[in-house]
């Protein structure tokens, strides 16, 4: 039953907790004090969602929120590549930053519309949330592109190259793709991809940024086929709650 | 027993980060109802998804009510939260414990609303932001150029 919504709202889950998490990382760390308590406060609201989105599951007959979200092993796991990759430079965190958050933006834009009720709910709660997400990724991916110097802007190049393989991996189609769209659940991958892709080539524009030509989309994750570093952010990530899975925090 | 009575009974429970407002100002108790044998339910929901107050302002509520007897409190999505929802001697609470309040929008904000936020020290409307981002989800923080004072805002969504 609802297999289907289950394997969509497991997507978002964990591509949410798992950049919820990398995202923190950058707390202390950040190149500015703003910029530190920006990522932080992202952060906080990806993780938020994640929770949102658990809890939906839940009432659908999966495991408690906490257990689903420290308790899965890699290959239960239905995040795309892109959030899992380490934060790397802020190069790369930011322009993981901007292809995500564009992306879910548009996604919950779909999902308002969705005739599962509980997740058109949320994703009109979560409008404003992701739109500050948004401004704040196009400000710095347009000023450093844009308006920095020669250094910020072949950074950004360059991080932009790397990581556009892995964004494609966002939109894996899901084995249930024509029961969604049948169903008016979800408009499906391929159709937020094409609104994705209008979206990002208008700021890359203004960020005087390119989309690379020649690339192959890093497919798998949304199948419980992951990088390397997927299991060791698990790890450190449940450490404190596997040492007492049923303990009351 | 009336929902009126309830509500007043609400007035009393406050947001634990900033105890001015009360959970009704904040417009965060979206929905109550007293059924006709007196079963009390109240329907709340977050001002942020991720707000870790949600809890404790959930329990304070069922602390409250108890007296009321047979009542439940449900945290949910039906009505999202905005900063709309704040009333208007929420708005005054906010700037009394030094927090610039959210501008009323209507339908959508765009986010050069975050520009010449009144300072809530001085009332200069010369002040900039420093970031759209703050100490907790609901702030941003700004700069006023009139009195050279750090402040933030409770930030409209």
């Amino acid at each position: 039953m609802n297999n289907h919504i289950k394997d969509l709202l497991y997507r978002m889950a964990d591509d949410s907790l798992v950049i919820g998490h990398r995202n923190s990382e950058w707390t202390g760390l950040g190149p500015l004090l703003e910029e530190d308590i920006a990522f932080s406060s992202i952060a906080q609201d990806k993780i938020g969602h994640s929770l949102a989105l658990f809890q939906i599951l839940h009432t659908l007959g999966e495991s408690e929120p906490d257990t689903a979200a420290f308790m899965r092993n890699a290959e239960q796991m239905h995040c795309c590549h892109m959030v899992e990759l380490p934060i790397g430079g802020y190069d790369f965190s930011l322009i993981r930053h901007f292809f995500f958050d564009t992306a879910e933006m548009l996604r919950y834009q779909l999902l308002e519309k969705s005739s599962f009720l509980p997740l058109s709910l949320l994703a009109k709660k979560v409008r404003g949330e992701i739109k500050y997400h948004v401004f704040h990724a196009n400000t710095w991916v347009t000023q450093l592109g844009a308006q920095g110097n020669e250094e910020s802007h072949n950074k950004m190049q360059a991080a932009l190259d790397f990581a556009f393989p892995l964004a494609l991996g966002m939109f894996e189609p899901s084995k249930f793709e024509q029961e969604l769209i049948d169903e008016g659940v979800f408009a499906g991958e391929q159709e937020l991809q094409r609104l994705w892709m209008e979206s990002i080539t208008a700021t890359l524009a203004k960020a005087t940024l390119t989309i690379p030509t020649d690339y192959t989309p890093s497919y798998g994750g949304r199948y419980g086929s992951h990088t390397e570093h997927l299991q060791p952010l698990l790890d450190e990530m449940s450490e404190v709650f596997a040492t007492d899975p049923v303990a009351e925090w | 027993m009336t929902p009126d009575d309830i509500i007043t009974a609400l007035h009393d429970v406050r947001d634990p980060e900033i105890p001015g407002i009360s959970v009704v100002d904040l417009g965060v108790i979206t929905d109550v109802t007293v059924s006709d044998t007196g079963k009390v339910s109240v329907q709340m929901t977050p001002t942020f998804v991720g707000c870790p107050a949600i809890e404790v302002m959930k329990s304070d509520v069922q602390k409250r009510l108890a007296e009321f007897g047979d009542v439940s409190v449900v945290v949910n999505f039906d009505i999202p939260w905005d900063s709309n929802r704040i009333t208007e001697r929420g708005l005054l609470a906010l700037k009394k414990h030094g927090l610039a309040p959210p501008p009323r929008y209507e339908v959508e904000f765009e986010l050069d609303i975050l520009e010449n936020i009144a300072c809530p020290f001085c009332g200069s409307t010369n002040t900039t932001v420093q970031s759209p981002f703050g100490p907790t989800l609901c702030r941003s923080i700004h700069y006023c150029n009139s009195c050279s004072q750090a402040f933030e805002q409770f930030k409209p969504l």
